[in-house]
């Protein structure tokens, strides 16, 4: 059985895209293979390992969990669009200076709930962090350096530094 | 991901008639799914045998929170975010607000519905327990038109419930009268965070001059659906809490409760732990305390 594919448009870092899906493919799908945005990794594929992290209308999601058909319409923010230019952006500074990014495969997807964390809570408490974080696995750095790199970030004046 | 997207239809709708429509013109065929974190998962693992999801995310008519007098109401569509962040939830319903924390991270509380997570009918599902204790009321909604029923009455057995395939869950309604009761909340997994329960008790209850006038009792991974535990509620309303009214509701725990060994646990854990969390709401009960712990206090055990 085949379904009919559909014209999805939504807006990712800023930028109009259209891709032509099967409406169930999932958006962590759509990001790698047809936009080319490999940031966002899978890990689990059922939501418990935050890696595939992205935000969707300003709220954190796991791209794995969302049929792209849910995300028509809507403003995606991936790690690509962190970073402007050659300019990183400062929670990327901050997991660099602190050593809060080994391997890499669950550094999108802190970034992303950082990200999220510090845009709803500027200058969050060690606890604050540890439960924004608390859907995103790592294991390397016993996170945490991780916690330490989004304390730092923060301090220095965080998402709205640059 | 071993699951293939070409084999699942899934259609989105501008309104809540369009759906309803949907579903009544052949019912059983359309699968609603909301935020996904259920279905998408079965979906990935290559699971997902419905051929056919019409997605419910973000209609309007189901994303209300509304405070009256009487009630507040839940809209099927509110995601556990939206719950955990709502002030009047927090004041007057907080074992809602607790349980609504407990469920996955923030980015899976961000698209968990309470539907979903009644619907799912998951006998470890965190939400059933606080709304069981705050007597709330579940109204389905289908072209037929709606109906309200206590939430008490909605689960038949495991995965078994008296919804019909034509309907949906419009809004869940709690009664604002629980804000005076000594409440109770604790889930015990497997770790502090992020793991399904393996045993969870809910209990509010009035307490006057050591009397027990008012209780309500539930818990969740106990049975083959979150249950209301009114046969040792019996056993405890009109009583004073002695060492004899203690022992015997515990006795009638141990025969209410009818948990079954799985991966997570075992029944004589689970029985065990259970009676256990009762002796702790007791025990709050005896000191009288008037207002719920913290939510800070208050447990996600190991």
């Amino acid at each position: 059985m085949s379904t009919c594919w559909q014209h999805i448009q939504f807006v990712v870092n800023g930028q109009h895209s259209a891709v032509d899906v099967p409406p169930m493919k999932r958006l962590l799908d759509v990001l790698r293979e047809d936009l080319g945005l490999t940031g966002a990794k899978e890990g689990c594929g059922e939501g418990e390992c935050g890696s595939c992290s992205v935000r969707m209308n300003g709220e954190l999601v796991n791209s794995c969990l969302v049929p792209v058909l849910q995300a028509s319409g809507a403003s995606i923010e991936t790690v690509e669009g962190l970073a402007i230019d050659a300019e990183l952006h400062p929670l990327q500074k901050a997991f660099l200076e602190c050593g809060g990014a080994q391997c890499g495969i669950c550094t999108p997807g802190m970034l992303m709930a950082a990200t999220h964390l510090l845009a709803k809570n500027p200058h969050p408490s060690i606890s604050e962090i540890r439960e924004g974080l608390a859907g995103n696995l790592c294991r390397c750095t016993g996170f945490i350096k991780i916690f330490e790199s989004v304390l730092s970030a923060a301090t220095m004046g965080g998402t709205n530094a640059r | 991901m071993r699951g293939n997207p070409e084999s699942h239809e899934l259609i989105a709708v501008a309104s809540l008639p369009e759906a309803l429509t949907w579903l009544a013109t052949t019912p059983g065929e359309w699968t609603p799914i909301a935020g996904g974190t259920e279905l998408m998962v079965a979906h990935a693992a290559g699971r997902l045998t419905q051929p056919k999801l019409i997605s419910l995310w973000g209609l309007p008519e189901l994303s209300f929170i509304h405070v009256s007098d009487e009630s507040i109401s839940i809209g099927g569509g509110v995601t556990f975010g939206q719950i955990r962040r709502h002030a009047a939830i927090a004041e007057e319903f907080p074992l809602l607000s607790l349980a609504a924390g407990w469920i996955g991270s923030i980015a899976n509380q961000n698209r968990a519905t309470i539907a979903g997570n009644i619907v799912n009918g998951s006998p470890a599902a965190d939400a059933p327990p606080a709304l069981l204790v705050y007597d709330a009321e579940i109204e389905l909604i289908s072209q037929r038109g709606s109906r309200r029923l206590p939430y008490a009455n909605f689960h038949l057995g495991y995965k078994q419930s008296v919804l019909r395939a034509d309907e949906l869950v419009l809004a869940l309604h709690l009664p604002r009268r629980f804000a005076g009761h000594i409440q109770y909340l604790r889930k015990v997994g497997t770790r502090k965070a992020m793991a399904i329960t393996k045993v969870a008790l809910a209990g509010s209850a009035l307490v006057d001059n050591g009397i027990v006038t008012e209780i309500r009792l539930s818990a969740a991974s106990v049975a083959d659906r979150p249950l209301r535990m009114k046969a040792t509620e019996a056993v405890l309303v009109g009583r004073k809490l002695t060492p004899e009214t203690r022992y015997n509701a515990r006795t009638a725990l141990l025969n209410e409760v009818k948990p079954i060994d799985d991966i997570r646990s075992t029944a004589q854990y689970r029985k065990h732990v259970a009676a256990n969390l009762l002796d702790e709401f007791m025990n709050e009960l005896s000191q009288n305390k008037q207002s719920p712990q913290e939510p800070s206090q208050q447990g996600f055990t190991e």
